[in-house]
């Protein structure tokens, strides 16, 4: 293999390196930058930086997932299959951080770590979903069986995805959440100009971050696979 | 006549010819639903109250469904399913048992409507809405676990599986049946009871169609 000089390496890796900065900056940034005031919420708003990109983070990885089932399905090469295992794992991974950044904002401003709200609720079954399905990766002996049955549960996970995460709280009865009924999350949570300039970064560089965490699991995974069938 | 539609027909009807030879079989569903019933009764006696009845009875029928439809692809042995794998294509098979299931699902469902109206009161106020609610959701909920049970079969035979794969697909079944019964139970704007009809509707048919695209790859060794 040739050495790498700093500029492939940054032409290879650009991607990992900008989402690390950006995770960087948007850590910086979003706890220096200045926030309104709202009653209640006060200084925790800056938690909208770090709670709603665990979300996005989570989507793009469970999409992520479903296309790389739905790719195996198609046509079953190992790699696909590879690829939306662990997506689902860092997805997961994602989901629980989601889950914790969101109680604790929860504990601090309506008083519970759990309060009754359909996207609580909603993200709570996704996480059952998605972890049955792990649970399943883990019940057959046989590879190829694995990976087709497992493709096609993905692929319900995902509507039970969409189902709960777009559907459901759109016919809900209310939820705590700011933006339920029909305006902007955003306009309800008074975000202004300088906040979008840390939050767009933090959304794109969270992203990057689960992708490149999903990059290093897949090859853990495959090294892993090659040491196994290595004769000895 | 279309050979799909004629190879579902004999599916369906070897199914239900099964199911009649093994009586014990529905006969063991029954006392689950009317032992299942009793023991809420004697737990939740003085605890009823319009919107507890709702909520036990749809997890009721969660179990209920897990419990009979469960058998649907253990019912016949393994080696059998190879003789059906020449004979039928995999789209009449699912197509067979999801038509089965849901006739069986749509009677059990009935059938604990009944019994639980006769150990509780019956709330329903209002039965066109409620019948409605209780086909759709049955149908989705027989639907689902056909699915879900022809993956668990394939892992590994074992029904723990099937639990574990089905609860989260079925919860949005059960809460919207849920809202929609408990509209059911008082009051209620029609507009918004057939909005969510109409979501009920939407999430059954996407159920079946993809049951109906991703089984064949469920089905082939």
């Amino acid at each position: 293999m040739e050495r790498l000089t700093t500029a492939t390496f940054v032409k290879i890796y650009w991607w990992k390196l900008l989402g690390a900065l950006l995770v960087l900056y948007s850590i910086l940034a979003g706890l220096l930058v200045k926030v309104p005031l709202l009653p209640i919420v006060e200084e925790s708003i800056r938690n909208v930086f770090f709670h709603v990109c665990m979300w996005f983070a989570m989507i793009a990885v469970f999409i992520n997932a479903l296309v790389n089932s739905i790719l195996y399905l198609s046509k079953p090469d190992i790699k696909y299959d590879r690829n939306a295992v662990e997506s689902v794992h860092v997805g997961v991974f994602f989901g629980v951080l989601g889950l914790i950044t969101g109680m604790v904002w929860a504990k601090a401003t309506w008083g519970a770590y759990w309060v009754n709200d359909p996207k609580l609720n909603g993200a709570a079954v996704c996480m059952l979903a998605y972890l049955a399905y792990l649970v399943l990766r883990s019940a057959s002996p046989n590879q190829i069986l694995k990976a087709r049955l497992s493709a096609v549960y993905n692929i319900f996970a995902f509507v039970i995805l969409i189902v709960f995460v777009i559907i459901l709280p759109r016919i809900a009865d209310g939820s705590l959440h700011p933006g339920s009924g029909g305006e902007s999350p955003f306009a309800v949570a008074k975000m202004q100009g300088h906040m979008y300039a840390v939050f767009f970064p933090a959304f794109i560089g969270w992203i990057l971050m689960a992708f490149w965490l999903v990059d290093i699991r897949v090859r853990i995974n495959k090294s892993n696979e090659e040491m196994k069938n290595e004769p000895i | 006549m279309n050979p799909t539609l004629n190879n579902i027909r004999y599916l369906l009807i070897k199914d239900l010819k099964i199911e009649w030879h093994y009586k014990f079989a529905i006969g063991s569903a029954l006392l689950y639903i009317i032992s299942t019933v009793f023991i809420t009764y004697l737990v939740f006696l003085n605890y009823m109250a319009p919107n507890v009845w709702a909520a036990l009875f749809w997890i009721i029928i969660i179990f209920v469904s897990i419990n009979t439809v469960a058998r649907s692809f253990v019912m016949e042995s393994k080696n059998r399913y190879y003789y059906y794998y020449t004979l039928a294509s995999p789209e009449a098979v699912i197509m067979g048992k999801i038509l089965y299931n849901n006739l069986i699902m749509l009677v059990f469902t009935l059938v604990t409507y009944f019994v639980f109206s006769v150990f509780f009161e019956n709330y329903i106020q209002n039965s066109l809405l409620f019948y409605p609610t209780l086909l759709l959701g049955s149908c989705g909920m027989a639907t689902m676990l056909t699915l879900t049970t022809a993956i668990a079969w394939k892992a590994n035979d074992s029904f723990a599986l099937v639990s574990v794969l089905s609860f989260p697909l079925a919860l949005p079944l059960i809460i919207l049946s849920l809202k929609l019964t408990r509209m059911a139970l008082g009051a209620f704007f029609w507009s918004e009871a057939i909005k969510l009809l109409f979501v009920l509707l939407l999430l059954d048919i996407i159920i079946i169609a993809l049951a109906y695209i991703l089984f064949p790859f469920i089905w082939k060794d």
